[in-house]
């Protein structure tokens, strides 16, 4: 499905990535750890096209995508979830969806759809997103990306920040995502969420990929959580 | 104007001053419209927006000059494609000189204010130094029971007003505006929904450019079109954005009316001197008191 080649990216002269591989496959969640300023958010804006590939590519269901400009990448079918929500705040609930039902010219039965996985949103379609609790934010955050009816979903530590009841929904969700057949890409840092959720688990440090595990293997043998995450 | 304090009472007096300025207010809540929606948008301070609104009037002189038979075909004419070519200007010129400049806040003021003196010194070589006047579509006068009063000024009024309830309802209601309000909140994020942010740029930087332009094709039976008339509507726009909150339309708009009335009124009662001395120190003060403007987010 998501293939990353090689990919290198950075800020100005600075640079982040070097050579980052991997696969994620539809039906499964590829979890991203690594400690902070492993390059996690990074991939996550490098395989959007948000910043530039200094070398490598990235492929969706063969087709390179890592040449197209920024704002084409979502049309082939990658939606994106950036850390902090980054929502269009002064716009209201039923706006935000609607950019993301304009991406790939999707309608209002999607847009039913993805409201009756978070019915809380259907209550405050027209309240300003900025105004919305933490927990809103984040259900308006995904059901945005999910708009666009995606192939492959990137999130990026969709949990973080969130009381229980709220990250149990957001896993919930993922986990129905995998079973539709997405291929989610998620950056998280909790081991327990990880093993409970992901198929393989691809470790970052500093700008590298250190090691890709299957869940299973990790669960046998959890070092390397220690000696990438630090947990 | 003293005579016709001596002749006339206080109320009618005041009448004909706020009269005078709602249409200075609607002509420059056009005008500053177009720079409010650069700024907002784009994060640029575009210099050269007075040169648009000039090349909108020297081209409405020029089309209506050409256009034969009543002077109100060469007015409409002239409403249609004064502001259509200066959009295409504009354009080409956010294309070829603020794309390629990455959008720098600082690099776009210095690179607008080289495009006001291109779009000058173009205009003074093209069509010459000389103030050109256009004829009004049409002479009827309202007559009040102390004076007459020009029909075409409140047909500017009312044009500018049908003109701005357009351009909030493109924002509130189209496709487009929701585009363009995507892009002002975060045009990353806007980037990774599939929004085009270089076309949006391009067309708030066009549409900008029309505003003025149509702001000037309205004001310029009343005024004459000239190379260097764009530093009046450039500065009290200036004064109107800044007082009404950087990007925020609705400041915009309300900025634009308590300005364009406190000069109709000062200008008629005092002089226009002190309506421009006034101003600028109401500038100052919200600059000192209130940096954002009236309804400005905090940044």
């Amino acid at each position: 499905m998501l293939r990353v080649e090689g990919l290198s990216a950075g800020y100005g002269a600075v640079q982040v990535l070097r050579g980052v591989g991997f696969e994620a496959r539809a039906g499964e969640v590829t979890c991203i750890m690594g400690r902070n300023g492993a390059g996690k958010t990074t991939l996550m804006r490098a395989v959007m096209g948000l910043l530039p590939a200094l070398a490598g590519e990235v492929r969706l269901d063969g087709r390179k995508v890592s040449d197209l400009p920024a704002h084409q990448v979502p049309k082939e079918g990658i939606g994106y979830v950036p850390q902090g929500r980054r929502l269009f705040g002064p716009l209201s609930v039923a706006e935000n969806l609607q950019i993301g039902l304009l991406t790939r010219g999707r309608g209002a039965a999607v847009r039913d759809h993805v409201l009756s996985l978070f019915p809380r949103l259907r209550e405050r379609l027209d309240q300003t997103s900025a105004t919305l609790s933490g927990g809103e934010q984040q259900m308006l955050a995904i059901a945005r990306a999910l708009c666009l009816e995606p192939k492959v979903l990137l999130l990026d530590e969709p949990t973080e920040g969130l009381q229980p009841s709220m990250i149990g929904l957001i896993r919930e969700v993922v986990m129905g995502l995998k079973a539709e057949g997405v291929a989610v890409v998620l950056v998280e840092q909790k081991v327990e969420a990880v093993l409970r959720m992901a198929d393989q688990v691809v470790f970052l440090d500093r700008g590298e990929v250190a090691e890709v595990q299957p869940v299973a293997a990790l669960r046998a043998d959890p070092r390397p959580f220690r000696d990438h995450v630090g947990v | 104007m003293p005579i016709l304090c001596n002749q006339m009472a206080f109320g009618p007096f005041l009448l004909l001053a706020l009269l005078e300025g709602t249409v200075t207010a609607a002509v420059l809540a056009l005008t500053a419209l177009g720079l409010s929606l650069v700024f907002g948008v784009m994060r640029v301070v575009n210099v050269a927006h007075g040169a648009f609104f000039m090349l909108g009037a020297v081209l409405a002189w020029f089309v209506a000059s050409h256009v034969p038979g009543a002077p109100a075909l060469g007015f409409v004419a002239a409403l249609v494609l004064a502001p259509l070519a200066v959009a295409a200007l504009a354009a080409v010129a956010d294309r070829l000189v603020l794309k390629r400049i990455g959008y720098d806040p600082e690099a776009t003021i210095v690179a607008t204010i080289g495009l006001l003196y291109i779009f000058e010194q173009a205009a003074l070589s093209l069509f010459g130094p000389d103030a050109r006047p256009v004829p009004a579509p049409f002479t009827w006068r309202i007559q009040f029971p102390w004076f007459g009063y020009s029909g075409y000024k409140l047909f500017v009024v009312a044009a500018a007003l049908v003109v701005l309830a357009a351009v909030w309802l493109m924002l509130t209601r189209s496709r487009a505006g929701l585009i363009m309000r995507a892009t002002q909140v975060d045009r990353q994020t806007a980037r990774a929904f599939g929004i085009n942010v270089d076309l949006v740029y391009t067309g708030t930087f066009a549409l900008g450019a029309a505003l003025a332009a149509l702001g000037a094709v309205l004001v310029v039976p009343i005024q004459q079109a000239h190379y260097l008339m764009g530093g009046d509507p450039l500065l009290l726009s200036f004064i109107v954005v800044i007082i009404g909150g950087l990007g925020s339309l609705r400041g915009t708009l309300v900025a634009a009316l308590v300005i364009g009335l406190g000069d109709g009124i000062i200008s008629m009662f005092f002089t226009p001197t002190l309506a421009k001395i006034i101003a600028t120190l109401a500038v100052a003060l919200v600059l000192v008191f209130r940096p954002q403007g009236l309804f400005g987010a905090r940044a």
